[in-house]
């Protein structure tokens, strides 16, 4: 065996070269190159839409690359489906656990490799085969013993020994830690360690920094579809990797960072809209206190999953809480459900657009009057002209194109698909405007006319919660800036004179671990 | 003129209508006189009024199902629904001692709707509240509908006189068929009834995306109520129309698969099973479709036994023209023979 600190051997099990694959409308990965060395846990690293899925998707033969190339073990191969790809060896275990809960532990890791006896499966056999993989990765499991009758964490585990069992060379775990605690994350790195030594190459995504520290040999950063670069986890610091991950926007809005420091100078005293105390929902977010006071563009930065999307949906009625409370004004308020928290006037834009924001087949006016329509009951519609004037005026407004009430949101562009979706929010008038990523996935221009949106909304009395990965953002319109990590607020600053360097610092290390850096308050 | 005409052959109108030209087409040359309307008494009569008579119940049943359907939901218990008001109408005709006055058919009648009323809540309740599939929670109604009809006749054919209940089977006013005049009013109820209020953009949210629209605070449950029930009173009313038409009330076999007829002309109209975007007018011309289909069958002297592999087949057609897969294929063919014939022009 040669040394386990550095690549046991010079030649890469895996390695793609100069991919690139494109959607209609994007560019998803742009030339980038990976590569994988037995014995060597690698991590993939990048915000939402970086590419991480899709280079992981053309490794496994889920999409096909439009260019470059891809070998495994020296060969150039080319997969067009998973099983294709499974059968050269290389295994992936998904973020939610795909096995079949009503069927036996054995029959889940031999499923499709049945032994087989007279054509019948050989369930004895089976069972002792299964045993022997089990047995291989340490885990006290009973064969026979139904697959659901297991907590989550050994679902995994056992996801793990059946994609192993395929005598895989390459291991791709995609977000296995996610509903992990630390005790299963322990064991999860223990198995990972034996197969490491027994010269698989894993490839492990997790947006737990600490966690990729902890196991990862070697990090490839992406973002926006390019390749930013490989490095030795050891030798790349936590602060240049959140950095290379972020990356550094040209800015041209500084104007608009004049504006929101003027509005500080002379707010006084500004009246408290909301004050969360310990909300908190388990498995989300540990509880928190947020207060938004009115007027005031509050900014929630961290990583993905780092908590700053969980508060927001707990505060827009999207997932209830489990714990805390929540005060409007004097009096105590219920936020169980969207329709709740619209009642008090918070709207929440979610940062799935497509999923969970606009009615992609209605068109941009019925957008538009969807929530104020849903606030009057079915029963008592908006008169057609009053529906015009709002779209009409907020198509003006917010400059969106087409300028036809009558188009289908579908066929818009991501950006104007935003805009339709904020006129919907605008339109029930507000007191909390809560924006999960409102700049994803659009134009620089549209970019630029939102935040110029929110910063002259909050001079108008309108509190905002505005969410984004790009930090210039967040430090341009925020009044104040609660920073998340794990799944824990870790600061709570008034934005006066924050950087992009010190909020990176605080992203990264925070002080979750080392507790003695402030968190007293 | 050609813009106009573009429109229409994109609208999902186009192939449902094509469908039913060529279908009258093919009657029209296998009987000349096909198109022919005598009248008698003053009354219409002739294939074409035929065809609008009784394709009357499967409309209004189709009609209710679009709503439901644009949900992402189906109600399969129209048929059971059909047989109990058909039922209850009949038992309490015999019931009366005076079952041609006028006054009886109205209590027969409104007491049958009242009845689907609660038999609609019901499915609204295992689909919205308990959170039943759809599917499975109208099926409970659909097989345990015809054991309360069963109930409700004694297990007989029950059969009446009452001549102002055959009217609404049979009957004509102003030389039109009074279940014409029904199933015009059905349609127009419910297109006034969901396209002036929001109703119909609430339930086409609802179905395009649920989880954006609870996050616009619209509340599905009480739709959901809404449309179960409609669906149901629109199937009792189909039933009383069956019922009056023979005069009997047969819990085995009034309205029998009216439910897939119904599914089909709702399909074949254009509206998506998995919800969303619905269309009354396409559902109306779905309707006409499958009614002319089954003249046809007679028209053309299609054997009986091979009647639903005709069905079948033509179903099968519409369903093809109209899959996605198909319309990108007759696009990208559109295409090349525009660049085709564009070359040939610049050449020349």
């Amino acid at each position: 065996m040669t040394d386990t600190t550095r690549p046991p051997a010079p030649e890469p099990v895996v390695e793609m070269t100069d991919i690139s694959i494109s959607f209609p409308g994007v560019k998803a990965l742009d030339g980038v190159s990976f590569r994988m060395f037995p014995g060597e846990v690698h991590s993939l690293m990048g915000e939402n839409g970086a590419g991480k899925s899709t280079l992981i998707k053309a490794l496994t033969g889920v999409y096909q690359a439009d260019s470059g190339t891809i070998t495994l073990g020296g060969d150039e191969v080319s997969f067009h489906s998973t099983a294709q790809a499974q059968d050269a060896g290389i295994s992936t275990v998904y973020q939610e656990v795909n096995l079949l809960p009503n069927l036996s532990v054995a029959e889940n890791i031999m499923l499709g490799r049945e032994p087989r006896r007279f054509g019948a499966i050989d369930t004895r056999r089976m069972r002792l085969q299964a045993r022997d993989v089990l047995e291989g990765l340490g885990l006290e499991v009973d064969p026979a013993s139904l697959l659901g009758s297991h907590s989550l964490a050994i679902q995994q585990l056992i996801a793990i020994a059946r994609a192993i069992n395929i005598d895989a060379r390459v291991l791709i775990l995609d977000e296995p830690t996610s509903s992990l605690d630390a005790d299963e994350v322990a064991e999860l790195f223990r198995i990972i360690r034996s197969l490491k030594e027994s010269g698989v190459a894993i490839l492990f995504v997790s947006h737990f920094l600490d966690q990729v520290y902890e196991i990862a040999d070697r990090l490839t950063v992406l973002r926006n579809g390019r390749l930013v670069g490989e490095y030795l986890t050891p030798e790349l610091l936590r602060i240049d990797l959140v950095q290379k991950m972020i990356g550094k926007e040209i800015a041209a809005l500084d104007d608009l960072e004049q504006r929101v420091r003027e509005t500080e100078a002379d707010a006084g005293d500004p009246t408290i809209f909301l004050r969360a105390q310990g909300v908190g929902r388990r498995g989300a977010v540990a509880p928190v206190d947020v207060t938004i006071h009115e007027g005031e563009v509050v900014g929630f930065a961290g990583l993905l999953g780092s908590g700053r999307t969980e508060v927001a949906r707990l505060l827009g009625g999207i997932d209830r809480v489990d714990s805390g409370s929540v005060a409007i004004g004097d009096e105590q308020a219920k936020l169980r459900t969207p329709r709740q928290a619209l009642s008090r006037r918070i709207a929440f834009s979610s940062e799935n657009r497509r999923s969970e924001g606009v009615v992609d087949e209605l068109t941009v006016r019925d957008n538009i009057v969807l929530a104020l329509q849903a606030d009057r009951g079915w029963f008592r519609p908006i008169p057609k002209k009053r529906q015009d004037e709002l779209a009409q005026s907020y198509i003006q407004a917010l400059n969106i194109r087409p300028a036809n009430p009558d188009a289908i949101v579908r066929n818009l562009s991501g950006g104007n698909q935003q805009k339709v979706l904020l006129a919907r929010w605008l339109a029930v008038a507000p007191r909390l405007l809560i924006l999960d990523e409102p700049t994803r996935g659009i134009d620089i221009g549209a970019k630029a006319e939102i935040q110029k949106l929110v910063v002259s909304l909050a001079e108008n009395g309108m509190s905002v919660v505005y969410i984004s990965a790009e930090l210039e953002e967040v430090l341009r319109l925020s009044h104040r800036i609660i920073v998340m990590r794990d799944r824990q607020k870790v600061a709570d600053l008034v934005n006066d004179d924050l950087t992009v360097d010190s909020l990176l610092a605080l992203i990264a290390e925070g002080s979750g671990d080392d507790t003695d850096t402030g968190a007293s308050a | 003129m050609t813009a106009l005409l573009a429109r229409f052959v994109s609208s999902r109108l186009f192939w449902p209508l094509v469908m039913l030209a060529v279908l009258l087409i093919i009657d029209v040359i296998a009987v000349p006189g096909f198109f022919a309307i005598t009248i008698r008494d003053g009354n219409l009569y002739g294939s074409l009024i035929d065809i609008l008579r009784n394709g009357a119940p499967t409309l209004i049943v189709a009609i209710g199902m679009t709503l439901v359907i644009a949900t992402r939901g189906i109600d399969l218990s129209v048929g059971a629904v059909a047989a109990i008001s058909g039922a209850v109408a009949c038992s309490i005709l015999l019931g009366s001692p005076d079952p041609g006055n006028p006054a009886t058919v109205a209590v027969a009648i409104v007491v049958a709707l009242l009845i689907s009323l609660v038999l609609g809540v019901w499915n609204g309740f295992l689909v919205s509240v308990i959170g039943i599939q759809p599917i499975i929670a109208t099926l409970i109604l659909m097989t345990a509908g015809r054991g309360v009809a069963m109930l409700i006749t004694e297990g007989q054919i029950l059969t009446v006189t009452s001549p102002p209940f055959k009217a609404l089977g049979s009957g004509f006013w102003l030389g039109i068929p009074i279940a014409v005049y029904v199933a015009a009013f059905v349609f127009v109820l419910a297109a006034v009834f969901t396209r002036r209020t929001a109703l119909g953009m609430m339930i086409e949210s609802v179905g395009i995306n649920p989880e954006a629209s609870r996050q616009a605070g619209i509340r599905a449950r009480g739709l959901l109520f809404v449309v179960y029930t409609f669906s149901a009173v629109c199937a009792a009313i189909a039933g009383l129309i069956l019922t009056a038409n023979t005069m009997a009330a047969d819990a085995n076999n009034a309205a029998l698969f009216i439910e897939l007829d119904a599914i089909l002309a709702v399909v074949i109209g254009g509206t998506s099973l998995a919800g969303g975007r619905y269309s009354l007018a396409g559902t109306l011309v779905g309707a006409l479709v499958i009614q002319t289909l089954v003249t046809t069958v007679y028209t053309v002297g299609i054997p009986p036994i091979a009647t639903m592999v005709f069905k079948a087949a033509v179903v099968t057609v519409v369903c093809l023209l109209q899959s996605p897969t198909t319309n990108q294929a007759l696009a990208s063919w559109r295409r090349s023979l525009a660049v085709r014939t564009g070359k040939g022009v610049a050449s020349a």
